[in-house]
């Protein structure tokens, strides 16, 4: 029983890092209808950013707490530029492009910066220092769940909540559940469209930058390759839910979060990246629109 | 007379719009049917219910084929559908525009003809035969519907009125029974109304083809429908003749609001 | 003139780059010796580099959209050539017969070596002309194309490990086993949006390395197969020098037979359909086209392509383990059709030898390799998508049924 809700908490753990990830993809998707490959990048850079900054800091002397903060604040602002800018180089130009070159051109944009990322910094795994206290009230349940669980947990809570008021609520987030609904309206009603989907990036990359710290600190270590995987697991999340669909991205990192920890507790550990993909193959064969997506009628 | 396309009690919901209502709609053989109605009354929509694009919500869809067997075909694939003799065009142009003209109509051809993957390989006699018999048809419809000249050129380098003749030679390349035209006058001039009223005749007298167009230029409505059937909100509130249509005050009230009905 | 709005605009672009790629560029942290290095060089490097390649991005842009705006082809020098052969049967006949020519002699007249590189090429020319089947033609984005194959280069090394199987037999059993699982795969993901292929050809390709690192007992984990047989020819067993020019000829009368496949596809009932549906898939439907049975012919053939050159890989290597099977070889496979010209066979032919050539007589480019093929898929589908010579549909005349193309 105890292994039992061991597995469970940590897929809860998972779960909401994946869940990070994957709104990056569900916005995107949402507003210019894009699986923005590069989007794991992003998140592989803003680990990169934090791990530099905060090895710097370290070396100067500031103090745990002050580079804590310095790294990640660095991070988010880091991770936002660099969607901001793919988006203007790799997706803006092919607004009205086929569909077919969006997709090869954000492809070419996620290899572009894993090998930029080697080749300016390393091929090896670098280890990442824990950037999560460890707290004393958790001791007597740390051997089911760590403090950096706890920490991770309660981010992501914050993160989401935070995205919701936006969205719900603020100016920006009327505009751009205006755009995802109908661009050509929205841009008649005086929305800035570019300036919309700019944000959108912006958004999902800076949440991105937070689950990524949060993983690579988590996980203790990280390369130029970790956004791949984890790209394409968080999209896995999102079309789970239902892509476009924000809770659904929520609920689908959980539901992939815990298929992996059971699988790879209860069966092997040797598979547990094939897990994620059977999951992705199977929920496309039975429900392409997700838990918690509707199937759009296209407009013809 | 005949009925060759029938639907009961068709409805479609988008979320919780209701596009189309419970429409009891047919076409008889040899009619040209007008579909009208003010925007966003749902006629797109129905077109594409009946094609298979986007399934009804409820109801059902009847076709009768050039056989006379009475076929159901509400959620059939589009391609199905085509195949039965209902071909369309749409409302936005939709052609291959990196495909030539010639090329185009012979997509069209598509599902009359049946050479595979090992033919094309091969080139066996059936397969040549058949790529000439496509060829030489193509040509003979580009013709027809004046579009000799632009044979070899890509679809998107065509002047607009030329690609909406070529959509209409297009679907007219899948041999059907049944033509859906969604707005053909749209964005054309006179004279170019004028050549496609003709065209639209001559499609239902030369090739025994039924007709059944949306479309808002009421001066082609009028003079070209036997009957006209009027939606609103998704809901057929006429269905009469040209004439009656014209006096409807059920009709008036929907384009012109209710001060104006006599 | 230069006007000083523009250098403005630049001289902002290149401090915007230098802001961004500052930490990763410049700052390089040795963890273990506790030392930063500052690379400030390569902050120069961005500020000069970017500030420059602004104006030509500007450039290109607004020539792209008043082009547009013209709706004047732009032709390239490229196309015309290729324009000309066309229309030139005489001077067509002429090339082949060079080629043709130039292709026996190359065995004879350099040394292996230059052979073993001229056998990548051309593998990666059928790889290619494969992919195009499925990229270019029916605009389906595969991105575990690798997957394919390695599923052919294991059939052949392991039917050659346990039973002594030939090359001869293994190459179209590779070429079935590589058409099954691209049916496999392809049926259920096929039905869906264009995106979602992408992304589960991309895990499907990762799925498959990561099965044949692990599971060892079938596939001998990374430590791989080696001792491949190579092909013989009647029971001859030749020596190393001659093996490798016998491979170099099969690989030949392969890659003919791709040209000759994929060229009498192109313009056939099921070619065009391929296109059509590339172009509109609701046009397509409409037109009686089956999405499902069209897209799915056009990615099992595919498969069936890569498949086959998996096995002529093992054979050619005599040695093969998952590090083969990338991500990247896929990446790199897709840039070559991208480069060259989607649809386009003269187009792959020279993606395929620009990008494996340059890497091997530019050895300062191949650490470069994997940026070059990134930045060489977003620069081409921003500012020529069609890529180097692009697919010229045939034209077809009235009076003599056949075609002038
Ligand atoms: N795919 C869709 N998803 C959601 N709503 C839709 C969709 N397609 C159509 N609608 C809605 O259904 C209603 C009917 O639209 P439809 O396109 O059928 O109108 P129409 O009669 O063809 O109008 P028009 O004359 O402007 O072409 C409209 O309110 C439209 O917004
Ligand atoms: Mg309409």
């Amino acid at each position: 029983m105890e292994y039992f809700v061991q597995l469970f908490l940590g897929g809860l753990t998972r779960g909401s890092i994946y869940a990070l990830i994957a709104l990056g993809y569900t916005m995107v998707y949402g507003i210019v209808e894009l699986i923005n490959f590069a989007h794991g990048e992003i998140y592989m850079i803003g680990a990169f950013t934090a791990l530099i900054i905060a090895s710097v800091l370290g070396l100067y002397g500031f103090s745990e707490i002050s580079i804590i903060i310095l790294a990640s604040i660095i991070a988010i602002i880091y991770s936002s530029a660099y969607g901001y800018t793919v988006e203007k180089i790799a997706y803006k130009p092919l607004r009205h492009a086929p569909r077919l070159s969006p997709l090869i051109s954000a492809i070419g944009m996620s290899i572009f910066l894993q090998n930029y990322v080697l080749l300016a910094q390393t091929s090896d795994f670098l280890p990442f220092p824990s950037l999560i206290p460890e707290f004393e009230f958790m001791n007597p349940y740390s051997h089911i769940f760590s403090s950096a669980e706890l920490v991770i947990f309660c981010t992501t809570a914050v993160a989401m909540t935070l995205l919701t008021i936006i969205i719900k609520f603020t100016k920006v987030g009327i505009a751009m559940r205006a755009t995802a609904q109908d661009r050509t309206m929205a841009m008649l009603s005086g929305v800035n469209v570019n300036k919309i989907i700019s944000t959108t990036f912006v958004i999902g990359s800076s949440l991105a930058a937070v689950g990524g710290l949060l993983i690579a600190s988590h996980i203790g270590q990280i390369n130029f390759y970790i956004g791949f995987i984890v790209g394409i697991k968080a999209f896995t999340a999102a079309v789970l839910g239902g892509i476009g669909s924000i809770p659904g991205a929520v609920l689908g990192g959980f539901i992939l979060g815990w298929t992996e920890s059971f699988a790879t507790g209860y069966i092997s550990s040797d598979y547990e990246d094939v897990f994620a993909f059977a999951l992705l193959v199977l929920i496309l064969i039975f429900r392409p629109a997700g838990i918690m997506g509707k199937s759009r009628v296209q407009k013809v | 007379m005949n009925k060759i396309l029938e639907t009961i009690n068709l409805t479609m919901d988008f979320g919780g719009l209701r596009a189309i209502d419970g429409l009891d709609l047919h076409v008889n053989e040899g009619e040209i049917v007008a579909l009208i109605g003010p925007n966003g009354a749902g006629k797109t929509t129905f077109f594409n219910c009946i094609t298979g694009i986007s399934p009804p919500t409820k109801g059902e869809i009847f076709l009768t084929t050039r056989r006379k067997d009475r076929d159901k075909i509400d959620g059939l694939k589009p391609n199905y559908i085509t195949k039965k003799g209902m071909a369309r065009t749409f409302q936005n142009i939709r052609l291959f525009p990196n495909m030539t003209a010639l090329e185009n109509i012979m997509v069209g051809q598509h599902c009359r003809t049946s050479s595979r993957l090992i033919g094309a390989i091969f080139r066996n006699a059936f397969t040549v035969n058949e790529e000439k018999l496509v060829v030489e048809n193509s040509f003979h419809i580009l013709n027809r519907f004046g579009l000799g000249p632009y044979t070899n050129e890509y679809a998107k380098n065509l002047p607009y009125g030329a690609q909406k003749r070529l959509e209409i030679a297009r679907a007219m390349a899948t041999r059907p029974f049944l033509l859906l035209l969604d707005e053909p006058a749209a964005g054309l001039n006179n004279r170019e109304t004028a050549e496609l009223n003709v065209m639209i005749k001559s499609i239902r007298d030369e090739d025994k083809v039924s007709i059944l167009l949306i479309e808002h230029d009421m001066k082609l409505v009028m003079s070209i429908s036997d009957r006209i059937v009027v939606l609103n909100y998704g809901r057929k509130i006429a269905d009469a003749s040209p004439e009656d249509i014209k006096s409807d005050p059920a009709v008036i009230t929907a384009y012109l609001g209710e001060e104006f009905v006599a | 003139m230069i006007k000083f709005e523009e250098i403005k605009k630049s001289l902002f672009v290149s401090l915007w780059f230098m802001f961004l790629t500052f930490p990763i560029m410049v700052i390089h942290v040795n963890p273990i010796d506790k030392i930063v290095n500052w690379r400030w060089d390569n902050l120069l490097f961005v500020g000069c580099g970017s500030f420059i390649l602004s104006f030509f991005w500007r450039y290109f842009i607004n020539r792209k959209k008043s082009g547009l705006r013209q709706s004047s082809p732009v032709i390239s020098p490229l196309s015309n050539i290729m324009a000309r052969l066309r229309n030139d049967p005489k001077l067509f006949r002429t090339l082949i017969a060079v080629l043709a020519f130039i292709a026996v002699a190359f065995p004879f007249t350099f040394s292996t070596y230059q052979v073993t590189i001229m056998t990548t090429v051309l593998l990666y020319i059928m790889l290619g002309l494969g992919l195009n089947i499925v990229v270019g033609l029916a605009g389906l984005l595969d991105l575990g194309y690798v997957a394919f194959y390695a599923v052919g280069a294991y059939s052949y090394a392991l039917l050659n490990y346990h039973f002594g199987l030939s090359f001869w037999i293994a190459l179209p059993v590779g070429a079935i086993l590589g058409a099954f699982f691209g049916i496999l795969l392809g049926f259920p993901v096929l039905r869906l949006r264009g995106d979602y292929l992408a992304i589960v050809t991309l895990g499907f390709g990762e799925i498959i390395r990561l099965i044949l690192e692990n599971w060892n007992d079938f596939s001998f984990g990374p430590s791989g197969i080696s001792n491949i047989s190579r092909p013989s020819l009647f029971g001859i067993e030749f020596s190393l020098k001659s093996s490798s020019i016998f491979l170099y000829f099969i690989i030949i009368i392969l890659v003919l037979l791709t040209i000759f496949v994929v060229n009498r596809l192109q313009h056939s009932r099921i070619g065009r359909a391929w296109v059509a549906l590339r172009e509109d898939e609701i046009a397509c439907q409409a037109m009686g086209i089956d999405k499902v049975k069209t897209k799915l012919a056009a990615f099992a053939l595919g498969a069936t392509w890569a498949g086959m050159a998996g096995v002529i890989f093992a054979a050619k290597t005599t040695f093969i383990n998952p590090a083969s099977f990338t991500f990247h070889e896929s990446a790199l496979i897709l840039s070559i059709v991208v480069l060259g010209g989607m649809g386009s066979i003269p187009g792959v032919i020279l993606g395929a030898l620009i990008l494996i050539l340059m890497p091997e007589y530019l050895r300062a480019f191949s650490d470069y390799r994997m940026l070059l093929f990134g930045a060489i898929m977003v620069l081409m589908m921003v500012f020529r998508p069609q890529g180097i010579i692009s697919d010229v549909r045939r034209t077809y005349e009235l009076d003599n049924k056949g075609a002038s193309g």
